[in-house]
This record gives C-alpha cells, sequence and structure tokens, in this order.
C-alpha cells in the first residue's frame, strides 16, 4: 500500500481446478445413518467434488497453473517464484512446487517451496510471491492453494472435506485486479490439527467457531477495512474461507455485507471446502464475472490458526483478457458426474487393500 | 534404480508433451527423435523441441477389465490410440468418463494424472492421460 498506484503489484493471471466427480450428502448420510436434511441445514453443504483415484495435489496444482497461464499466455520462464500451499501434498518430503515447475516449463532459475498452514497456505504464498515482485526479486510469482482434504469416515468433516485448487500468477506488468492491500493475523489456536503420520484430521470441537474461525476470519477483515479506510459498501465482492456454507455467511453478515456481495464468491455448497483452495476459489469465481473498477475483499482461513485479508481492484486490463480461454468456475461447476458413497470409498482409499496394491 | 532414471529423463515429455519436429520434412515425433527416420542426415542439427497442444482424437481404443493391482481402482479403464492435431499417436489412458461414452473418433484433450505409484514409499510417476472434449 502506499504507492503511486502506477506500478502497484495485483494478479496478472489466474486459473482453477475442480475435480469432476461428486457425492451428496444424503449419500453419505444414508451410509452411517444420519438425517441428510440435519447436514444439509446445518453445514449448507449440497455437494461435494471428489477427486479421481490418479489425480492428488500435485495433478490439481499443475491443472489450475496450465489453465492460469493459459488465460493470459504468460512465458512460464517469466514465472520466478511458485509456492504451493495445501495439507495434503503427494509426499511428506518432495516438493510438489516441483513437479508443478517441470510440468509448466518454468525456468530451472526459480524460487520455489511448498507451504503449510491448514487452509491459508495458499493465500500466504500469494503474499509472499506479492512481497518478492514488489521488491524486484522476480517478475512474476505463482502461488498455489490446492487439497484433496479427508474426513475420517463418519465424521462430520466427510460431509465438506472436498477437492480442488487454484493458482494466482502475481506481478507488476498490468494486473487485471491490483492488490492494494494485505495483511495477516496470527494466534495459537488449537481448532483443529492433524499430526504427522495420521490420515484423518482432529477438531477441537470448542475452538471451531468463534475463538477460531470468526475471531481471525472477521478480525483480519475488520483491520484492512480501517486501513483502508473503507466499509462493506465500498466493496462490490466479498468472498471468505468457506469451511462449510454457514460460517462465510455468518461472518459477512456480522461485518454488513449482504447476500449480492458475498454469493458469487461461495463456492463451498456445490464444491465442499477445498481448504487451501477454498477462498482463492472463490476468488477465481469472482474475477471470471468482476468488471473494471470493482473493489473486492478477500479473506482466508486456516486453522491453529490465522487469517489473510487481501483488497483488490479490478484495473480496465480485465477487458482484453478473454477469460473464457482457460475454464471457468461456472463451466467446471457444470459438468459434473455423481457418484455413490461406495465408489467414493473406492476412490479416497477407504477401503483398503493388501500390500500389492496401493 | 534404472527405472527411477528413466522416469526422470522422460518427464518433459511425459509431463508436457514435448515432441521434435523435423526442420527439414515438418513431420513431429513424439516421443522425441534426436534424427528424422525419414531424412535422416538432412535433419541432424535441424530437430526442433516442441510443445504439443494436448489435442486430439480416439483413432481406436479397447477397454481393459483385466487390470494389474495397481489399477484395481480404476477398473475397467479405457486405453486408447490417439492421434493428435500435430499428427503423432500415442496410446495413453482416457479418464474421468464410463467406457460406454469413448468412441472412435471422439476429440480429448491431455490431462496431467498419477500414472504409476511404486508401492507405499515408493516414487510416485505423473505424466499425460486424456479426457473427453
Ligand atoms: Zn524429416
Amino acid at each position: 500500500m502506499l504507492k503511486d498506484g502506477t506500478d502497484m503489484s495485483g494478479i496478472i493471471s489466474y486459473g482453477s481446478y475442480i475435480p469432476k466427480y461428486r457425492i451428496k450428502p444424503d449419500e453419505i448420510a444414508r451410509v452411517w445413518g444420519e438425517d441428510p436434511e440435519n447436514i444439509r441445514n446445518g453445514i449448507y453443504i449440497l455437494s461435494k467434488s471428489v477427486p479421481s483415484p490418479d489425480e492428488d495435489v500435485a495433478t490439481i496444482s499443475v491443472e489450475a497453473a496450465r489453465n492460469a497461464i493459459k488465460r493470459r499466455k504468460v512465458n512460464p520462464a517469466d514465472i520466478g517464484a511458485i509456492y504451493v500451499g495445501s495439507e495434503s501434498h503427494p509426499y511428506a518430503v518432495k516438493p510438489t512446487a516441483t513437479i508443478v515447475a517441470s510440468a509448466i516449463g518454468a525456468d530451472f532459475r526459480l524460487f520455489s517451496a511448498d507451504y503449510e498452514f491448514a487452509c491459508k497456505a495458499g493465500t500466504a504464498g500469494m503474499q509472499n510471491v506479492k512481497a518478492m515482485v514488489d521488491s524486484g526479486m522476480i517478475k512474476y510469482g505463482m502461488a498455489i492453494g490446492s487439497d484433496t482434504s479427508q474426513g475420517a469416515p463418519g465424521d462430520a468433516l466427510e460431509y465438506s472435506a472436498s477437492a480442488g485448487g487454484t493458482a494466482f500468477i502475481i506481478g507488476k506488468e498490468d494486473p487485471i485486479a491490483e492488490i492494494n492491500d494485505t495483511l495477516s493475523v496470527t494466534s495459537d489456536t488449537p481448532d483443529f490439527w492433524r499430526r504427522e503420520g495420521q490420515p484423518y484430521p482432529t477438531h477441537g470441537e470448542r475452538f471451531t467457531g468463534e475463538p477460531a474461525y470468526f475471531k481471525h476470519t472477521i478480525g483480519a477483515a475488520k483491520m484492512i477495512m480501517e486501513r483502508m479506510k473503507t466499509k462493506p459498501e465500498d466493496y462490490n465482492y466479498a468472498v471468505f474461507h468457506q469451511p462449510n456454507g454457514k460460517f462465510p455467511t455468518r461472518a459477512a453478515k456480522s461485518l454488513g455485507f449482504t447476500e449480492e456481495q458475498f454469493s458469487d464468491g461461495l463456492l463451498t455448497p456445490v464444491i465442499g471446502n477445498t481448504y487451501s483452495g477454498s477462498m482463492m476459489t472463490g476468488l477465481s469465481a469472482i474475477l471470471d464475472k468482476a468488471s473494471p473498477g470493482d473493489r473486492i475483499l478477500a479473506v482466508s482461513f486456516g486453522s491453529g490458526a490465522g487469517s489473510d485479508a487481501f483488497d483488490l481492484t479490478v484495473t480496465d486490463k480485465m477487458d482484453e483478457v478473454d477469460r473464457n480461454s482457460a475454464p471457468t468456475i461456472k463451466e467446471m461447476l457444470s459438468k459434473v458426474k455423481w457418484i455413490d458413497y461406495a465408489i467414493y470409498a473406492k476412490f479416497k482409499k477407504k477401503i483398503v487393500f493388501g500390500e500389492s496394491v496401493d | 534404480m534404472g527405472e527411477l532414471s528413466s522416469v526422470w529423463r522422460e518427464s518433459s515429455h511425459r509431463y508436457r508433451l514435448v515432441a521434435h519436429g523435423c526442420g527439414n520434412c515438418k513431420a513431429v515425433y513424439f516421443p522425441p527423435r534426436d534424427i528424422c527416420p525419414k531424412c535422416h542426415r538432412d535433419s541432424i542439427g535441424k530437430m526442433k523441441e516442441m510443445e504439443l497442444s494436448g489435442r486430439g482424437k480416439i483413432e481406436s481404443f479397447t477397454v481393459v477389465h483385466d487390470v494389474p493391482p495397481a489399477f484395481i481402482r480404476q477398473r475397467p479403464y479405457v486405453l486408447a490410440l490417439i492421434r493428435l492435431d500435430e499428427g503423432p499417436t500415442l496410446t495413453a489412458q482416457v479418464v474421468d468418463c464410463d467406457p460406454s461414452e469413448v468412441a472412435l473418433g471422439k476429440r480429448v484433450r491431455s490431462v496431467f494424472r498419477r500414472v504409476r505409484e511404486d508401492g507405499k514409499s515408493g516414487i510416485i510417476q505423473y505424466g499425460y492421460k486424456f479426457v473427453l472434449e
């Protein structure tokens, strides 16, 4: 912030990827003997995305990255940094960023790493590459948020944990959306965690709502609006991390945002919680339709806990970009394949074989 | 380790569909070739690296029911001979569809997927597969 506005860094291009398969909460509830009506109303999730057996965070990240490159014909050699935020990287040791770099044909000379901060690791990457662009270390930087998270069978998280990801290319030359400001809040909060080697996460039930999600998300949103001297009515769009359909709606309303402002970025009711991909994919859906001059407030949340807030303004350059040259979120929501719990369990490796089969 | 190094060596063509185009007769080769089999000596030094579009159509296909253990979650799967728009053909899996949706002449595009996994502790091999357009 506090720059003259002529060389402000921002989003050069964006791309998302959501797997094609979907499952309904009714189907999960049927298996575990729960009332589907309770689930639909309780967490406001109508369906969630499921990755194919051959998809993981690396493949989702690569597809999102390729869509971002394609949308604005970015030269991969101009991308000087790649950071991939996720809590479900395919390797414990071997960065997803290395696979993405190779798959998009990035240069050997490259800053890269994988990030981890529950659901806000991708937006932490955005802040990092923005700082690198602003300091002149790189021309463009790519930040990806992507996950294929799991809830334990029968656990409440099983209704929401889904798969998807989004990549943003950040730079200074003609961004389609300038990042006016960004800030973060952080505290040591035991709302949700996963210990090394454990397949499923654990949640500290009494910490999930108020002391974690709402305190950080609302806190960061208020803080950035205070710093930018803005009010909710100054924004055309607002998007928040979406662990379910209910939390972001409540956060948005309590801040004073209307449904008109937050409905376009609210994807969890139809795709579930894509964790690191959640707020970024919501922002991607907003960029699919936003017009020059539109102002966007975007706030992520990561358990543990923290929030990253962004204040963005869409520029005139948006009109020069053929947004349909890469799949839009709308397109990815329209081409789906429904599966039942048995297929879902097979795909997500909830059915375990002997040694010779993975 | 021999296999691991071949996985690593072939990663650019497996990851990005990098082919070689002959500067002499314009033929495109995938996997890439150092010498054009038609032009021989005349192609030396004229083979250019190029990234294929990943778009093409199905020329023939088979539905594989008798799958190796590692593919049991994908059974049955479709293996197709695909003619890419730039000319070369390749054999690849067609995913995210029912075998009944696959037909000769259907348009496909490449996607990046897990191709093989060397047990629970080995390397994960990534590469191209195709989806129906
Ligand atoms: Zn030739």
